[in-house]
């Protein structure tokens, strides 16, 4: 039997090949993305390996919580000390922070987000603990001298001798002279990281490290194991610093950046995942039509005996053998994948280290086995019909496969399903309390897959009126071809339904995100025109780094302004959690309107060292109330002992402040280097031409600061999300192009199915372009039915999704978006039907007039 | 016979399928001339190239050799599009299976010819058609309302509707029953009468080919009988005849 299946296969190669590609996109997604992350962080990995290659041991900062991006920096004087330990062969300080270049068009360099990294190194050493490579000119020496890497190099146009201005955090912009190029280690790209590399002393004045420093390399004398060398610098170790073997260093700083790429590689995988669920309905109804057309094979197999467990085999054994090829395609196809998504992350601005592509052997079972596993599930329900194909269908012309027996009961069973999950859905964004988030969030994930399913369903019993709608405007524009169209895709509700299901979910997704997006934006301008009573913000150019406050304090300084109040933000760790710490300067209460249950603005401007406002939820869940006492931590270990004083219930649009505030001079006093996430300005006459002039020219030396007006404000902070949209409608993209091959296999497969048909047409005097307009018709009325389902869905769920966020959120229908979207659909139509629209002109007229 | 009666005409047609050794041909040099208004039945045995002569002479296939006129038009040369539009003017079919579209209703089915030309039907000439097939009261059924003799009559009338210049009729009672063979033959003898309609049937039904003005019998590629009119119990005895003449070669 599992020849005849293999045979059967193998003898019809298109339609093989039409179902693996509904595979093949969903396992190149997930194989592609395990390729991509692992090669980042083998990339990763090697860098953080060559730049310690030298140092047996390893002294950094530590932070109370969190990561060591926080981690204070240390006395100097721990050097000297580790240089005296016996073990010790040599060891060299380093001041480690970030720095910004600002280009000759005066605005800071950015790519896409990734940091501008400064390190120090000593020209005078021998260079052995630096990872760097100098291409051309010498290591910088002085106050007035700055090496840069060569990308930064090339893009900016800077050569030995030239002038470059650079930002150092938290300061005014600096120029320098370029006394040398460098490159990191082997590496080509540090993920669009710049590099600017200062000498120690400059380093420290520049980042107001004086007398400290971020980090020791320490080589071992020999026959000294770096274990022993631990041992005796742990002795003499200044508080809040650690120490490591380079190899623990390294492995330390490579299992960090796993961890933040985990993010990107379950937010990959899932859209491989909705890929494949899209492909999983489309190799079902694939193989439900091949099915129905091969009634007269499966028939003559039971004659000659073959019992329905047989058939049942044949099919599955099918399913198995079309699974195992599309996933070992989509496995190979997936590296091709990992370099395009790379393309898009780099057009997106995220330049990511690579080292020659990493192909681990968790990519190929995973790969495989969802691929396999997912053909043949779906191939469960068309072998289990493939049973009911009695033996007399051998003989008889034309017979058609009967219902099964529970055929009737289908909308019912389709209702409760669509009853079920939308129940999911609310329970999992209304119940708040008592369930986990994690369960929550996968009561939501299934609701909404089982509401895909059950529209699914349900569709083909919908599908003929509203093809009958859709078909409309084709039947009055495309004459005959346009009529027959409209009729054809009314013949077979079910096998319509099922087609345009697969376009519904990607289309229904991308609604959802899209009404997510638009009521996220909603609610954001809300709350900054409610809230904000500023003239002027003050953020960074990308809107995402903090500002100095430095630039803050120069507006104050010259005297513009009537007010100038920032807000600071960043961690603490208060009863057991790790929370966004914000801070506020005095006089942000004459430009901030919020809901006060306790206090009012004012009290902003009266915390002193040690009085906090917290959020309403924040007091709800820690009992907190006016005067209640609670220690804060933040990262360099010192403690804030508060008082609270306010209580003010956060606009859903987005709150100014986290769940703890305290005033700028209570954070400042535990904060190296503070800065601010914004700063508000009022100006004698508000927002004028003058007025921004002169807030420009002030901060002529705060290149990262960018003045905005209340709309400039709000354009800048959405930009953000509007990348981030831009990358999900392109990944979601994927899932919508599978249900395209979808359309393309059943209108191959209908063109097959219907030869004579087409043969007769020709022969009564259809043309070419009249058969291949009715096939393009037919398929552009499918892909609008899958946007009549999907699209609405998709506002629902978008809609219920809102008001499950915390807060709520003004539910807008984002009618610019659904109108693209709709002509995505046409689009898809279009393009599925060009190869299946040509091979139905290409038919012989002959074809009618001849049986087998 | 006078060249301008004739509606089809070929001169030495030759069908060859294959190369080489494994060559078949199907037609070896067959000249007709198929006269207007006339009722002509092609007949002869499975594997004699009738259909394959049917096919060429409607322009659905070309020949190998030789060429084929239609209204005196040279087909043979023709590219696909000049091809559908000579069907859409001068060609109607009947098929053994109908051939009907399963969505559309018998009206919609017969129009076709015309709507796929983007014509509108003469009313009367519609009303006279469907009242010549009888299918007055059955215009609003799908083919799967309808019988077999039922779907072919709305076949019949679909060939029949653009009033084209040759009706060329595959096997048209292959399908059917006796009973509703006869009705069918009944029809195309009817409207070749009436309408003065030019009609080639090929069949291999002795009764089907009774009904024709004129027989041509087919054998082994080429023509070896061409016979005015005859019962159905002389054609038999023809292609028995005939049978046993090729046995006999």
């Amino acid at each position: 039997m599992i020849r005849i299946a293999l045979k059967d296969l193998l003898g019809r190669k298109l339609r093989l090949a039409l179902t693996s590609l509904a595979v093949v996109m969903g396992v190149a997604m997930v194989s592609g993305t395990f390729v991509l992350t692992d090669t980042i962080k083998h990339g990763f990995s090697q860098i953080f390996s060559t730049a310690l290659q030298n140092s047996d041991v390893v002294i950094t900062g530590k932070a109370a919580f969190g990561n060591d991006q926080n981690a204070p920096s240390f006395p100097a004087s721990a050097l000297d000390k580790v240089l005296k330990l016996p073990g010790v062969a040599d060891a060299a300080g380093g001041v480690a922070d970030t720095a910004q270049f600002v280009g000759a068009d005066g605005k800071v360099v950015s790519h896409g987000g990734a940091p501008g990294l400064a390190f120090s190194v000593n020209a005078d050493g021998d260079q052995h603990f630096n990872p760097l490579n100098l291409l051309s000119g010498t290591w910088p020496r002085g106050r007035t001298q700055i090496a840069v890497d060569k990308d930064t190099a090339a893009d900016l146009k800077l050569a030995v001798g030239s002038t470059v201005g650079v930002i150092p955090r938290g300061g005014a912009v600096v120029h320098l002279k370029v006394s040398g190029i460098v490159s990191f280690g082997s590496v080509g790209s540090l993920g669009g990281a710049t590099l600017a590399i200062f000498d120690l002393p400059t380093a420290q004045t520049l980042f107001q490290k004086e007398g400290k420093l971020d980090e020791i390399d320490v080589a071992a004398q020999p026959n000294v194991p770096s274990s022993e060398l631990v041992a005796q610098i742990k002795s003499i170790l200044p508080p809040h610093t650690q120490v490591r073997t380079g190899e623990e260093q390294a492995a330390k700083a490579s299992s960090d950046t796993s961890s933040a790429l985990s993010f990107l590689e379950y937010f990959l995988l899932a859209f491989g995942f909705i890929a494949l669920f899209v492909g999983a309905f489309v190799i079902a109804n694939t193989l439900s039509i091949t099915i129905a057309q091969r009634t007269r094979e499966f028939a003559t197999l039971r004659t000659m005996g073959a019992t329905g467990r047989q058939v049942i085999g044949v099919v599955l054994a099918e399913g198995l053998v079309t699974g195992l090829v599309a996933a070992t395609i989509g496995l190979f196809a997936g590296v091709g994948l990992a370099k395009g998504l790379d393309e898009l992350f780099k057009s997106f601005g995220i330049d990511l280290p690579q080292s020659g592509l990493i192909f681990a052997s968790r990519t190929v079972i995973v790969s495989l086995v969802l691929g396999t596993a997912v053909t043949l599930i779906a191939s469960v329900w068309p072998a289990v019909r493939a049973t009911r194909v009695p033996p007399i269908a051998a003989v008889r012309e034309g017979f058609v496969l009967p219902p099964g027996r529970f055929h009737r009961l289908g909308p019912y069973v389709a209702l409760v399903i669509i009853g079920v999950s939308l129940a999911l859905v609310c329970v999992g964004a209304f119940v708040k309390h008592g369930i986990p988030t994690a369960t929550r969030l996968e009561m939501l994930g299934v609701g909404v897959l089982g509401s895909f399913i059950g529209v699914a369903m349900i569709a083909s019993r919908i599908v003929r009126p509203l093809a009958s709608l859709l078909g409309r405007p084709a039947q009055l524009g495309a004459g005959v071809a346009g009529t027959l169209a409209r009729a054809n895709s009314m013949r077979n509700p079910a096998r319509t339904a099922s087609t345009a299901a697969a376009l519904m979910i990607g289309l229904a997704l991308v609604t959802i995100v899209a009404v997510l997006a638009a009521g996220v934006r909603g609610s954001f301008e809300g709350a900054v025109k409610e809230e904000f009573q500023a003239d002027y913000a003050l953020t960074s150019e990308n809107g995402f780094l903090p500002t100095s406050v430095d630039s803050a304090d120069a507006l104050r300084k010259a005297g513009v302004a009537e007010v100038v109040a920032g807000v600071r933000a960043g961690q603490g760790r208060a009863f057991g959690k790790t929370i966004t710490l914000t801070a506020a300067e005095k006089g942000l209460s004459q430009m901030l309107v919020l809901k006060w249950t306790l206090g009012d603005a004012s009290s902003l401007d009266v915390l002193g060292m040690n009085g906090a406002v917290v959020d309403k939820d924040y007091a709800k869940s820690h009992h907190l109330v006016d005067g209640s006492p609670f220690t804060l931590l933040v990262p360099s270990g010192q403690e804030l002992h508060l008082m609270v004083k306010a209580i003010f219930d956060p606009p859903s649009g987005g709150s100014p402040f986290g769940p703890v505030t305290v005033s700028a001079e209570a954070f400042d006093s535990v904060t190296h280097n503070p800065q601010n996430v914004f700063t508000f300005m009022n100006m004698s006459g508000g927002v004028t031409p003058e007025n921004t002039a002169i807030l420009n020219d002030v901060l002529k030396s705060y290149p990262d600061a960018k003045v905005q007006t209340e709309s400039e404000f709000i354009a800048n902070q959405e930009a953000g999300i509007n990348i981030f949209l831009n990358m999900l409608f392109v990944l979601l993209g994927l899932s919508v192009i599978v249900s395209l091959f979808g359309i393309v296999n059943t209108l191959v497969l209908t063109v097959f199915e219907r030869t004579r048909e087409l043969g007769m047409l020709r022969a009564v005097g259809m043309t070419r372009r009249q058969t291949r307009r009715m096939i393009r018709q037919e398929s552009i009325i499918t892909a609008l039915i899958g946007a009549a389902l999907g699209i609405p869905l998709g506002v629902g769920l978008g809609g219920l999704f809102g008001q499950a966020l915390p807060g709520g959120m003004p539910f807008i229908v984002p009618w610019g978006q659904i109108v693209i979207f709709v002509f995505a659909a046409l689009i898809v139509g279009l393009l599925a039907a060009i190869f299946p629209a040509r091979r139905a002109a290409k038919l012989n007229p002959l074809e009618a007039l001849q049986y087998e | 016979m006078n060249a301008t009666e004739a509606i089809v005409s070929a001169q030495n047609v030759t069908r060859r399928y294959g190369q080489g050794d494994t060559a078949v041909d199907a037609l070896r040099g067959v000249s007709l001339d198929i006269e207007r208004g006339k009722l002509t039945a092609i007949m002869g045995p499975s594997g004699s190239g009738k259909s394959t002569l049917m096919h060429i002479l409607a322009g659905l296939d070309k020949p190998s050799s030789g060429t084929v006129q239609i209204a005196g038009k040279e087909i043979t040369s023709m590219g696909d599009n000049q091809l559908t539009l000579l069907r859409r003017e001068h060609i109607g079919f009947v098929f053994q299976f109908f051939n009907l579209l399963p969505m559309l209703t018998a009206r919609e089915n017969i129009m076709l010819p015309l709507t796929v030309a983007g014509k509108e039907p003469e009313a009367s000439w519609f009303e006279e058609l469907i009242t010549k097939v009888g299918l007055k009261d059955r215009l609003r059924h799908r083919p799967s309302e309808l019988s077999g003799g039922q779907q072919q009559r709305v076949a019949v009338a679909r060939s029949l509707v653009s009033k084209p210049s040759v009706v060329f009729a595959d096997e048209p009672t292959g399908n059917l029953d006796s009973k509703t063979s006869e009705e069918i033959l009944r029809l195309l003898r009817d409207s070749s009468d009436t309408y003065g309609q030019t009609i080639v049937m090929v069949t291999h039904d002795p009764r089907a080919a009774a009904i024709a003005d004129r027989i041509l019998y087919l054998a082994d590629g080429a023509i070896v009988l061409d016979q005015r009119g005859a019962t159905a119990a002389e054609v038999l005895q023809t292609m028995n005849d005939l049978d046993g003449h090729s046995v006999a070669s």
